[in-house]
């Protein structure tokens, strides 16, 4: 596969004595209610000029907080405890703020974290782009021409028109290209990349990378990436920092670190990430799909938005001609980048939404055009958890109010055998039975999702809708819920229709998978075909983007033979 | 974008029209029994009256007619600028309106400026002095301007400037003297409610995403403020200016009454005093406009400085 | 009073010490000297609320975790709301039952007496007719109270109604509403208020309903909004596809969570109504003499600035004390929301 955009073959350590960053035993802490809460701790890093050093690590592994320090851009509330920072060999920890500014832009450059937010709103591109230029000492009249060249490097397609527009008329990947193209406009020694592309589609996400990768290799920039995904740091990066806990947990060159991991928490890391752990591969979990009766039936579903006035096409095609199945104790997984229909297509299944072409069909039965009354009995046998278990939680209720919810609508049972229900659920979603007097904001992220199954399974359902249930939670959470839905599902003989934009979690669950673009099916078919032989490029790329692939050669042949893919873990 | 605003422009006629249409009905089919209203604040003891002479009364005032016809009525001569007759001074509306008016601008024209410049400055300020307490202080001063009655700062100004200090005359409506601390009084509500939102708007602005990346070019704090939140901070502000604006015939009522002013807002009070219904319905329709006015000029604005809304206009 | 309430702060603060430990000796009054110091305190100390508040608000370790967990709790710590809330309940006790602080009477006059500066026998000087002023305040706030809470009560249900009826049904229920909310809401406050009075005659009812009127679209918008808010979250779609009815989400999820907002502004507008009603009679829209509210005193008091400011000055800057509290109070507690 057409993978690996750097080279594999690891550069020696750098020759040039000076680091363009050294940090030696920073600690770094926040100040919250009069007290110093560690947020980094005895943190050694350097990076050489020309060097490619990705930092990987969860949320709250201070990961953020530590690139926030090598700009001197600490949120309020944040002190170096301890420790020293040096850019290009001076000492700037405790600089004033007059010389850290002389620094950032043109000695360190930021790419941001997320491409919606990180652009002016109310300034043309072109003036957003040539501050930055201007921070070189360019002349005034000089800048707006310089401007556009950056933009041209960073890969933005007509950077005359781009330079006279505002954010909101961008696509997120173009965005981060600009703001790219404001990185390198001051010309840095040195760029931080935080999260560059972790709010953008896998395909666009890879370009945006390649890109990325051969600017610095052109210029000599080194470049620092801050990532959750360790795929995507052992694809790019020279050397691999793992972080965990505001510590530095291992590092290394990434073929050491993918390989031969020293530290328990960086070979749980590889074990829980979805393409690492199979070799580097996407690797279906079901090899077969048996027969099994068909539940859920979308039939030529169509459906049309109608665009506001003002533009050239009226109406906006969300969905063509789609047809899906779903089977009973089995899952189909329903793969797409953003806009490619998959949510529309799911909320048509659900009932959320009216389709404007094609039938709906349960057990048989067409719900196509049923009201909520008439499908209200039909609602017990298929339910929803979303995508967001930050908000589809009532903050106001307790856990056990939650899960009894549909009970109490369905008018099941009485109080007693509500409340055993509730601590029947508690068990299968392996919550502690204490919890269910809690409220979501005690809750961590992985908790709540559970706690949204469990609402999910209280009625029993025959089929759970689930819409990206794990891409707003961390990888070894993530894992644990993906195993937990598994589990279930051998256990309760539950049918899932699974929506995702990430193949390699997919393959974890899915019996049969359908890819979509642009409301189309690309490719269906039982996952072992599509994943292991697709035959459309779309799939092809998808499959091909999924970061951690330069080392699956060397990933597969240290594999060992009896670890069999895709099996559920020991939940955490 | 043109017919944006004619849409736009269409629509503050609507609500002008509907809201002389509410006031309409608040002042004529309320329980008060207008007529006896009307006539007793005109002068006439209706007790004294015969039949035949209150009937005559009324036809002056065309009150005979049903409060259908009224309406008609009204709104036919209110679109030709006639409000009708004050009901207790025996002169028109419209030359009432006209005698009082230019007094209530000049005092407009100088508390504007003065709102503005107080607002936006404490606001920069709370954000640019480092030192905390200071920064506190300044941050909390515009929750107590908002509290303070107006009345009561109109009457501690007088006391401290006028009679304690001499260097202000504490009434009337000549010189320039005169217009200090009325201007003063009425500014001091808009700029504190102004400087509230702005500190607030600037806060928030300075934690968006894309403050960082103006940072990290090295731009100076003043270069971000001056032209990455200045701008964005600012559009927030502007819905309340609108609003402000608007209420410039309400606030002179309280003012002009405590430094005995001779305009628009004392006619006011006069007005509802006297209970004289024609002025009352024409100021309120005059304040209603300026109001309109306000915000179709801040919708205006706002198309000009967000380039979304620009957007968003040409499209829609 | 608020000593123990302030003390856990106290030593994450060094400002704040300053100031109670300023705040005081200067308000040290005793017996019915307590609204003289509320006062006092209350202006000392607020200034410094802002710093314990962002403190407070971030959370913090462990140990203030436990007592700064609930909202009750983390408002609780607040020196400046507890003052603001203490100030308040004072205003609201003392206008229901005026003779638990002061013994003289409203209206007894004592011409020997008349027009004596401030001094611990009357607190707030006698008025021309040698009336003590601090009774007439007190025994104002009973009329002043009485015509706010009207005002409000009328403006909560009223716009609480149309809020919630023109969020929850949307379509063109909510674009009838909103338009008749917009043509009200271009009618400035006061002038509305003014209307009604012109129509419904001078005293404390029409003044209620006249504040009530040009209080309620304020509220309903906001009303609307919060309920919007909470119909989009995703838990009420997940309560609908639970099989949950229209009228059970309604009362189990959206109006739970509306509430939070909405009560902030109800608190606001209890300032916004006193402003205006206060304004109201000092225009002389009251309720007829002897009978005087706040802003009747005021506008007195007005006659006799020059030689007796206090008349008009002590009143007028309890009116903004009383205000100044109830917006903190909404403050505090939206704060304390976030």
């Amino acid at each position: 596969m057409s993978t690996a955009p750097a080279d594999s073959t690891v550069r020696p350590p750098a020759a040039d004595p000076t680091p363009i960053v050294a940090l030696s035993g920073l600690s770094i802490a926040y100040r919250q209610g009069g007290q110093l809460v560690p947020a980094v701790e005895d943190v050694d890093l350097a990076v050489a000029p020309g060097e490619t050093v990705a930092v990987v690590g969860e949320s709250g592994s201070g990961k953020t907080t530590t690139a926030s320090a090598i700009l001197g851009l600490l949120p309020a509330g944040g002190v170096v405890t301890a420790g020293h920072i040096e850019i290009a060999g001076t000492d700037v920890t405790a600089a004033p703020e007059r010389v850290l500014r002389a620094l950032r832009g043109t000695v360190v450059g930021l790419v941001p974290q997320d491409p919606m937010v990180g652009l002016n709103p109310t300034m043309r591109l072109g003036t957003q782009v040539a501050e930055a230029v201007r921070r070189r000492g360019v002349d005034r009249r000089r800048a707006p021409a310089e401007a556009l060249e950056a933009l041209e490097r960073a890969g933005v397609d007509q950077p005359v028109m781009r330079a006279r527009q505002y954010p909101h008329e961008l696509s997120g990947g173009l965005r981060q290209r600009v703001l790219i193209a404001i990185a390198i406009a001051g010309r840095p020694r040195l760029l931080v990349a935080d999260e560059p592309t972790s709010a953008l589609d896998v395909t666009v996400q890879r370009r945006i990378l390649d890109h990325l990768a051969g600017l610095v290799a052109d210029s000599g920039t080194a470049l620092l990436i801050i990532t959750h995904d360790l795929g995507v740091a052992a694809d790019r990066a020279d050397r691999v920092v793992v972080m965990r806990r505001g510590r530095i947990v291992e590092q290394g060159a990434p073929a050491q670190i993918l390989l031969r991991p020293r530290e328990q928490y960086t070979r749980h890391l590889l074990e829980v990430a979805p393409a690492l752990s199979h070799a580097g591969r996407v690797v279906p979990a079901h090899a077969e799909a048996p027969p099994a009766p068909e539940v859920l039936r979308l039939d030529a579903v169509g459906k049309d938005f109608r665009l506001p006035r003002g533009g050239a096409e009226r109406v906006f095609r969300a969905l063509d001609e789609i047809s899906l199945s779903v089977r009973a104790g089995q899952t189909l997984g329903l793969v797409g980048e953003s806009g490619s229909g998959k949510t529309t297509a799911l909320r048509i299944a659900m009932g959320l939404e009216q389709p404007t072409r094609g039938r709906v069909l349960l057990d048989g039965t067409d719900i196509t055009g049923a009201g909520w009354s008439t499908l209200r009995p039909l609602r017990r046998r298929f339910q929803l958890v979303h995508q967001n278990p930050y908000s589809s939680l009532d903050p106001r209720f307790t856990v056990a109010q939650s899960i009894a919810e549909p009970l109490v609508s369905y008018r099941v049972g009485d109080r007693a055998s509500r409340a055993a229900r509730v601590r029947e659920l508690l068990d299968q979603v392996a919550l502690p039975a204490a919890h269910a007097g809690r409220r979501p904001a005690e809750l961590s992220g992985g908790q709540r999702q559970r706690v949204a199954i469990a609402r999910a399974l209280a009625l029993s359902p025959e089929l759970v809708f689930l819409d990206e249930p794990v891409s707003a939670l961390d990888v070894s959470v993530q894992d644990q819920i993906l195993s937990l839905l598994l589990r279930l599902q051998n256990e309760l003989g539950v049918g899932y229709l699974f929506i995702s934009h990430d193949l390699a979690v997919v393959a974890q669950l899915a019996h049969h998978v359908a890819v979509l673009r642009a409301g189309r099916i690309v490719e269906s078919g039982p996952a072992a075909a599509v994943l292991s032989a697709p035959t459309r490029e779309h799939t092809r790329e998808l499959l091909g983007a999924v970061p951690g692939q330069r080392f699956a050669a060397e990933l597969a042949a240290a594999a060992t033979p009896g670890a069999t893919p895709g099996a559920p873990r020991k939940e955490g | 974008m043109a017919r944006y605003l004619a849409g736009r422009f269409a629509q503050a006629l609507l609500v002008l029209w509907a809201a002389y249409t509410v006031v309409f009905v608040i002042l004529h089919v309320l329980p008060s029994d207008p007529i006896t209203l009307q006539l007793s604040a005109g002068g006439a003891d209706i007790s004294q009256l015969t039949p035949a002479a209150l009937h005559d009364l009324k036809a002056r005032y065309g009150l005979n007619d049903p409060v259908g016809v009224q309406y008609v009525h009204a709104l036919w001569h209110a679109l030709h600028g006639d409000f009708g007759m004050s009901l207790t001074q025996n002169v028109s509306v419209g030359s009432l309106i006209a005698d009082k008016l230019p007094s209530t601008l000049e005092l407009t024209a100088v508390s504007l400026p003065l709102m503005l410049v107080g607002g936006f400055g404490l606001a920069h300020l709370a954000v640019f002095v480092r030192w905390r307490p200071a920064r506190t202080l300044l941050a909390r001063l515009p929750a107590v301007g908002v509290s303070l009655p107006q009345f009561f700062v109109g009457l501690l100004l007088i006391q401290l400037f006028s009679f304690s200090l001499s260097w202000f005359p504490a009434t009337g409506s000549s010189g320039w003297r005169s217009l200090v601390l009325p201007a003063v009084t009425m500014s001091l509500i808009g700029a504190s409610m102004l400087a509230q939102l702005l500190t607030r708007s600037f806060d928030d602005t300075w934690r968006e995403a894309y403050i960082v990346t103006a940072q990290a070019k090295g731009l100076s704090r003043g270069t971000v403020q001056r032209r990455h939140v200045l701008r964005n901070a600012c559009l927030p502000a502007l819905t309340l200016l609108g609003i402000l604006l608007g209420y410039t015939v309400t606030n002179s009522v309280v003012v002009e009454a405590v430094f005995s002013r001779n305009g628009i807002g004392q006619l006011t009070q006069q007005a509802v005093l006297g209970q004289d219904v024609p002025v009352v319905q024409a100021i309120v329709l005059i304040a209603a406009a300026g109001f309109v006015l306000a915000n179709l000029l801040v919708d205006l604005l706002y198309s000009l400085l967000d380039p979304r809304v620009a957007h968003a206009a040409g499209t829609g | 009073m608020p000593d123990n309430l302030v003390s856990a702060d106290v030593a994450a603060d060094p400002d704040l010490v300053l100031d109670v430990l300023a705040a005081p000796p200067a308000g040290a009054a005793p017996g019915r000297g307590a609204p003289a110091s509320a006062a006092a305190v209350t202006t000392v100390t607020t200034p410094v609320a802002p710093a314990s508040a962002s403190t407070i608000s971030g959370g913090g370790g462990p140990r203030r975790r436990l007592a700064a967990g609930t909202p009750l709790g983390r408002l609780v710590r607040r020196p400046g709301f507890v003052l603001a809330a203490v100030f308040v309940a004072f205003v609201i006790v003392s206008g229901l039952v005026p003779s638990l602080f002061t013994s003289y009477g409203p209206s007894a006059t004592s011409p020997a007496d008349k027009l004596r500066g401030p001094s611990t026998t009357h607190l707030f000087g006698t008025d021309e007719l040698g009336r003590d002023l601090f009774s007439r305040v007190l025994h104002g706030s009973t009329l002043t109270i009485k015509a706010t809470g009207g005002a409000v009560l009328i403006a909560i249900v009223a716009g609480l109604a149309i809020g919630v009826i023109s969020g929850f049904c949307g379509g063109w229920v909510d674009g009838l509403l909103m338009r008749v909310v917009d043509v009200l809401l271009a009618i400035p406050i006061l002038l509305m208020a003014l209307t009604i009075v012109t129509a419904l005659g001078f005293g404390l009812v029409p003044m209620a309903v006249a504040v009530a009127t040009g209080i309620a679209p304020g509220f309903a918008r906001t009303t609307r909004a919060e309920v919007l808010r909470v119909r989009s979250q995703a838990y009420v779609e997940a309560a609908r596809t639970g099989g949950a009815s229209w009228g059970r989400v309604l009362l189990r999820h959206v109006l739970p969570n509306s509430w939070g907002p909405v009560g902030v502004l109800a608190v606001l507008d209890f300032g916004t109504a006193v402003l205006l009603i206060s304004s109201l009679s000092f225009l002389g829209f009251g309720t007829p003499p002897p009978a005087a509210e706040w802003g009747t005193l005021i506008a007195g008091g007005r006659n006799y600035l020059i030689t007796s400011p206090w008349l008009a000055l002590l009143p007028g800057l309890f009116v903004g004390l009383v205000v100044f509290s109830l917006n903190h109070v909404a403050r505090s507690l939206e704060e304390v929301q976030r």
